[in-house]
């Protein structure tokens, strides 16, 4: 989970990062009476979940109310490549003598939280690692001891930190690990870390994204991130405890088991057919789950077509095609099904199926076949 | 042969008295794996079907001296089962559990590292693993897979059934069948398990199949290219998978511009293992590599 820019900087306040006093708002009545409370100059910022904010106009310094009033009024309701801002964050603005970056990750590869460090801050940091790889300090942590402050101010003199802000750095650092860790993040990073000219260290943006399954320990985040531009559907699956992902094609598809999902799609794209969704039904697939995983799949009015491959191991194939007679009968849909069973009474399946005569339901034996006709179909369909 | 798993396993079960681990369990044993005692605090003294509860994993070690550890507890009791189990001496810890947050992972696979160097964990997030005509442990679904030639290690389930299934209904069998899992920080990686089937006899061929995001398969790649003298054919789910999603699994998500399957195909690729672009595809590699018949057919 993905959290926005004001999300992120709670979290850091709450682990003791230095972070600019600031109010989120959804209109520009409200961003006014926050840029008078926080006092000029104001920056306003567009909170949405995707980078090159300040380049798309989304970020915006006001000197004075009527700029405040004017911003305010461009940014809410921008679209930023997708992305409707529907919230901002007026912050005082801030003085910068240095842009700096700190992130704090799970590195998959070393089992081990990764501390990164530069003093190139401020700018992609993906083009540091790759022009100037020797500005970006890379720190492994050992998990079971945790980053020590004095390993972090290794960390900020190794990446060149001006030596007055050297302690302010670690500090930074120690604090920005904390956030990874307390909060059950994968990712924590500050872009620009900046020092200002009092040379105080202070994180200007925020980057965090959370573990799903570490949750339950953190109700208090459980209603963060960008919930008003979440897909409708992902939101109503996500409710409904259904691993449903949007994509923007045409065929709906639904399958048992997170891989041979992600294996449907791409055999459905290389057969020439745009999916329009992931959806793992999971294992052990009744009626009731069929019917909810059906529902789901055509309340995206962009399907023409819906795959359903099911390979049963503990899922069990007459329970899919007897959920899916269910869900015919209550949904109706309009659209015409690819049905392919195998696995576990995968024969007592595809008779149950033929016996229904669905309408529009039409059987494959292999994914591949499978594949071919709904692609058929979709564009037979338009 | 065949790897992890056979005739001289002893299982017990963290989370035997629940639904789903009591079920699987029994389907294990009416496979013919030697189950010698599950875990549950509080239930200790009781059986399942007359397999022997304890209420820890030291009293199980005392009393039925389990050589392996199958954990089927909820998310957030996970990790520390999986310790419990290392601590008492268990070698092999095949963990189920999906959901377990992945800091919690970090710690299990660097306390293990540290303390418990001779516990091998497979998972979590897995189906565990199946070594036709010897043994079962997980939710693997026995009866299509018979005892023959090749080894399957695969992060996802269903697709290794889907992959399995295609070479067995061409008349071949597995060695064993290891699932790791679909999490950020598994137990064991390709290269762990790739290296035992590499010294395993029985195993003539090696199938991969691995998904988006991380690593592992390109770590593999190397391993393969420097270390293992066996064909190996590949598969790589998620193609058309949009980066910053995860798609079902948790560790199945493409960063940026890291952890694509099209990297992982090239790395495969580059080191001379063979990738198919469909499930189909993989079986009908491993087929013609096996000579199109069944080298044995037991």
């Amino acid at each position: 989970m993905d959290l926005l820019e004001y999300q992120g900087k709670q979290l850091f306040a709450r682990h003791g990062l230095e972070v600019s006093p600031g109010k989120a708002v959804t209109n520009v009545e409200d961003a006014v009476a926050a840029a008078n409370e926080i006092g000029y100059p104001v920056v306003v910022k567009a909170q949405v979940l995707i980078g090159g904010r300040g380049k798309a106009g989304g970020v915006k310094l006001a000197a004075d109310e009527a700029q405040a009033r004017q911003h305010a009024s461009d940014i809410l309701g921008l679209d930023i490549k997708g992305h409707l801002v529907r919230t901002v964050w007026i912050e005082h603005a801030s003085d910068i003598a240095s842009e700096y970056y700190a992130s704090v990750l799970l590195d998959r590869q070393a089992k081990a939280p990764l501390v990164m460090f530069s003093v190139e801050g401020g700018v992609d940091i993906e083009e540091v690692a790759e022009q100037t790889p020797e500005k970006l300090i890379r720190h492994h942590v050992d998990p079971l001891a945790g980053l020590s402050r004095a390993e972090a101010i290794q960390i900020a003199t190794d990446g060149g930190a001006d030596a007055d802000v050297v302690e302010g750095v670690a500090d930074a650092l120690v604090a920005l690990y904390e956030v990874w860790l307390a909060e059950d993040a994968s990712l924590a990073e500050i872009n620009p870390l900046i020092v200002t000219p009092e040379r105080k260290v202070k994180a200007l943006d925020s980057k965090i994204s959370l573990d799903d399954n570490a949750l339950y320990r953190h109700p208090e985040n459980q209603d963060l991130s960008d919930r008003e531009n979440e897909d409708p559907i992902e939101r109503r699956a996500k409710e409904q405890g259904v691993q449903y992902v949007a994509l923007d094609g045409d065929i709906g598809i639904l399958g048992n088991g997170a891989g041979l999902v992600m294996s449907t799609l791409d055999v459905v794209a290389q057969a020439g057919g745009s999916p329009a969704n992931f959806l793992d039904a999971g294992g052990g697939s009744d009626a009731a789950k069929v019917k909810q995983a059906v529902a789901l799949i055509l309340s995206n009015e962009a399907v023409k077509a819906v795959l359903f491959n099911i390979f049963g191991g503990i899922t069990r194939c007459d329970e899919v095609a007897n959920g899916l007679i269910a869900a015919f009968e209550e949904i109706k849909p309009s659209v015409p099904f690819v049905v392919r069973l195998d696995g576990t009474n995968d024969v007592q399946g595809r008779e149950i199926l033929q016996q229904a005569a669905l309408p529009n339901v039409h059987s494959a034996r292999t994914m591949n076949e499978a594949a071919e006709k709904v692609v058929a179909l979709a564009k037979g369909h338009s | 042969m065949s790897v992890l798993i056979d005739e001289n396993t002893r299982l017990a079960v963290a989370g035997i008295t629940g639904r789903e681990g009591s079920f699987h369990t029994l389907n294990n044993r009416s496979y013919g794996t030697n189950v010698v005692g599950g875990v549950t605090p509080g239930k200790g003294g009781q059986d399942v079907e007359g397999i022997p509860v304890f209420d820890d994993w030291a009293q199980a070690m005392a009393s039925s001296q389990p050589n392996t550890a199958m954990i089927f507890v909820p998310p957030r009791f996970a990790a520390d089962a999986i310790l419990e189990a290392a601590r008492a001496g268990v070698e092999l810890v095949i963990a189920i559990t999906e959901g377990i947050p992945a800091h919690d992972e970090l710690r299990v696979y660097n306390t293990l590292a540290q303390d418990h160097p001779g516990t091998r964990l497979i998972g979590p997030n897995c189906p565990g693993i199946l070594s036709p005509g010897k043994a079962n442990v997980g939710i693997i679904p026995a009866s299509f897979f018979k005892q023959g030639n090749v080894g399957v290690v695969s992060r996802s389930g269903t697709l290794t059934y889907q992959i399995g299934n295609e070479i067995a209904q061409a008349g071949f069998g597995c060695s064993s069948i290891v699932g790791i899992g679909g999490d950020p920080v598994p137990g064991s990686s390709f290269v762990d398990i790739i290296e035992l089937f590499q010294s395993d006899d029985q195993t003539e061929l090696i199938v991969l199949s691995g998904e988006i995001g991380g690593s592992a398969e390109e770590e593999a790649a190397e391993f393969i290219a420097e270390s293992v003298s066996k064909p190996v054919v590949a598969y790589i789910a998620g193609f058309t998978a949009p980066a910053g999603k995860q798609m079902g699994h948790a560790g199945a998500i493409v960063s940026g511009s890291s952890g694509t399957a099209q990297a992982k195909a090239k790395a495969l690729e580059e080191r001379g293992v063979p990738v198919g672009r469909t499930p189909t595809e993989v079986a009908e590699i491993a087929i013609g590599i096996l000579g199109g018949a069944p080298a044995h057919s037991s």
